[in-house]
């Protein structure tokens, strides 16, 4: 070998091997010791209350829990576009949960999406916002999970292709996506705000389903709240660029936050329904927190919306009060016979909320440009929550079929929205149908029972 | 005036296409096994089976059912030969005021004809949506399984006459 093409080859070696040096400081993370799983009685109750109300705030069983099965242990599926990923055991299990875990290797998977034998973890888990919860927060957390029931429960495998199904490619996601800089208060905003901001963007991860991704799956950070998606629903855009007929306001999102449920927007439903059922076991001032800061991100309404909220308030409140003079539509007979006689007695009646249904012309689903949200709530229903009394809507997949559900939705867009028709209403409610069908194939009945047994009277 | 095929017959009806199949049932073609509840598709007692899938008949306009077979419990059996869901309803004493019995039963005949042997929380679960203020339901439940016993040795598709498949 001459003199040069030995340099050359030498640097062509240097550079493989710092390049594999920082292929591997980027991707390999060290196992945290494992530990003897702490006793329940090793915790202090407040604390662990505290960890309960955070876990309800983060929302945590709804993803960790399979509907009928044991709290927080895992085993649901998440569809992404990447591959299903299932849930992992976070119950204080030694083999097969959290038990062995310390409370270092907790907050190491809660800031930066590690488990404790230093396995990268996917971000379904949404450590990209859990970068924002406080040390003493996790503290908590760990001990409200840490003194629940052992479950012993194997993960299931994820289904992905490759490249997705290497763990090495999560490293790759986080050095692009992952910022590790934890939540800054605003000095110039209120403490009230600041709380809400702090929950918001962290533990509660409302922008994991309210923000819409990009290919790698990472939130844009461009369009935060702009509308996203989640098992088959929109989750609607809560910034400014809101379908709902009525502006939202700081006193209408905590009392639908609160109580699952506003006069003027209806009752959540879809994944949207776990959230506020654990909102509404937690301080009310942290809900109160969270309104105030989300009604900033909404925005002060424009004079146009405004007026276009009152005008949706006024149409509500007319057709409800001559509930039976339904309006004809010359075009879409069948819709409008549909409407008439499966939707009107509950949604024209004029009941109040929430056992009355919502008029439609305040239906945030008929407004909105993606019609899979109304074609999922007719086909399935709204179920009753066991042990509570609480609203329920019939579903319609056994008697309509998916032309005559479109027919249906497209009379709905045109009679109570001035939104354009939808495009691809029957394409929508086709899918609509598959992904019904699936969910109540995988998940077993009874549905699953609130975390907390101390259950909420809802009005 | 429209067709509607119910337990195997034809009916020449003269309706809206907005009249709920209940009215019609009951009040043209004088079959009242269905009974009107709440009248929102939310207590099952109108429940009858559109082409083998247990449907609320109050919130089903006509419009939906072209060409459909509708199934009432009266097309199950007669009450010489009552079919094996009514004879396991009446050998269980199910009813009490039996409002909505009938529901009930229409919601079990389906589940039954798509699965032979539902587990017991299968069919807790598809009879959610019926409402019995009487309190029966230990009664009900029992009736289902010995429905399905029943079925295990009596023909069923004889019992649901060329209606529901």
């Amino acid at each position: 070998m001459t003199g040069p093409s030995r340099i050359v080859a030498g640097i062509v070696a240097i550079v493989l091997l710092g390049g594999a040096a920082a292929a591997f400081a980027i991707v390999w993370r060290p196992a945290i010791a494992a530990v003897e799983p702490p006793r329940p009685l090793a915790f202090d109750a407040a604390l662990v209350k505290r960890g309960r109300d955070l876990a309800a705030i983060g929302n945590c069983n709804d993803c960790h829990t399979v509907r009928g099965a044991k709290n927080f242990a895992g085993g649901l599926p998440v569809p992404t576009p990447f591959g299903t990923i299932f849930s992992s055991n976070i119950t204080p299990d030694t083999e097969t949960g959290i038990g062995r875990w310390s409370e270092a290797a907790f907050r190491r998977a809660m800031r930066s999406g590690v488990n404790r034998e230093g396995q990268h973890l996917y971000p379904t888990f949404p450590y990209d916002h859990f970068t924002n919860v406080s040390d003493e927060d996790d503290r908590a957390l760990y001990a409200f999970l840490m003194t629940r029931q052992p479950v012993r429960a194997p993960a299931r495998e994820n289904q992905l292709s490759f490249p997705f199904n290497q763990r090495f490619a999560i490293a790759g996601w986080k050095l692009l996506f992952l910022r590790h800089d934890t939540y800054q208060p605003d000095p110039k905003q209120s403490a009230e705000w600041n709380r809400g901001a702090y929950l918001v963007e962290g533990l509660a991860h409302c922008g994991a389903c309210h923000t819409p991704r990009n290919a790698l799956g990472a939130e844009r950070n461009s369009a935060q709240f702009a509308g996203g998606d989640v098992d088959n629903w929109h989750a609607y855009a809560l910034n400014d660029r809101s379908h709902a007929p009525v502006p939202w306001d700081a006193d209408a999102l905590f009392a639908y936050l609160r109580d699952g449920w506003h006069p003027d927007h209806g009752s959540a439903r879809g994944p949207m329904a776990e959230v506020v059922s654990n909102l509404s076991s937690v301080p009310s001032s942290d809900v109160r927190a969270i309104a105030v800061y989300m009604a900033g991100i909404s925005g002060t309404p424009t004079p146009d919306r405004k007026r276009e909220g009152e005008a949706a308030l006024e149409q509500a409140k007319s057709s409800s009060a001559k509930a039976s003079s339904v309006p004809i539509s010359l075009t879409n007979t069948a819709g409008a016979s549909i409407y008439a006689a499966a939707c009107a007695s509950c949604h024209a009646s004029g009941r109040p909320l929430p056992f009355g249904g919502v008029n439609l012309a305040l239906s945030t689903a008929i407004a909105s440009p993606d019609p899979r949200n109304l074609a999922n709530i007719v086909l399935s229903g709204v179920q009753a929550i066991e042990g509570e009394r609480s609203p329920i809507m019939p579903g319609f997949a056994a008697s309509m079929t998916d032309a005559q559900v479109s027919a249906l939705l497209s009379y709905l867009r045109a009679q109570f929205s001035n939104h354009p028709p939808w495009s691809d209403v029957e394409k929508s409610v086709q899918d609509a149908r598959r992904a019904q069908t699936a969910f109540l194939l995988t998940s077993p009945p009874p549905r699953n029972a609130p975390v907390d047994p101390q259950q909420r009277e809802k009005p | 005036m429209m067709t509607l095929k119910v337990n195997g017959r034809e009916h020449q009806v003269d309706a809206d296409p907005d009249t709920p199949l209940l009215y019609v049932l009951r009040e043209d073609i004088k079959l009242n096994a269905a009974k009107f509840g709440c009248g929102l598709g939310q207590c099952g007692a109108c429940t009858v089976i559109v082409d083998g899938k247990a449907v609320l008949s109050c919130v089903t306009p006509m419009v939906l059912l072209e060409g459909k077979q509708v199934t009432t419990l009266e097309g199950l059996g007669t009450i010489a030969e009552p079919a094996p869901i009514q004879r396991a309803f009446m050998e269980e004493q199910a009813a009490q005021c039996g409002y909505c019995i009938a529901g009930i039963m229409m919601r079990a005949q389906a589940l039954l004809q798509r699965s032979s042997k539902p587990t017991d929380e299968q069919i807790r679960a598809e009879l959610e949506p019926h409402l019995c203020r009487c309190g029966t339901h230990m009664r009900i439940l029992r009736a289902v399984h010995r429905a399905i016993r029943l079925m295990d040795t009596a023909d069923v598709s004889s019992a649901a006459s060329g209606s529901a498949k």
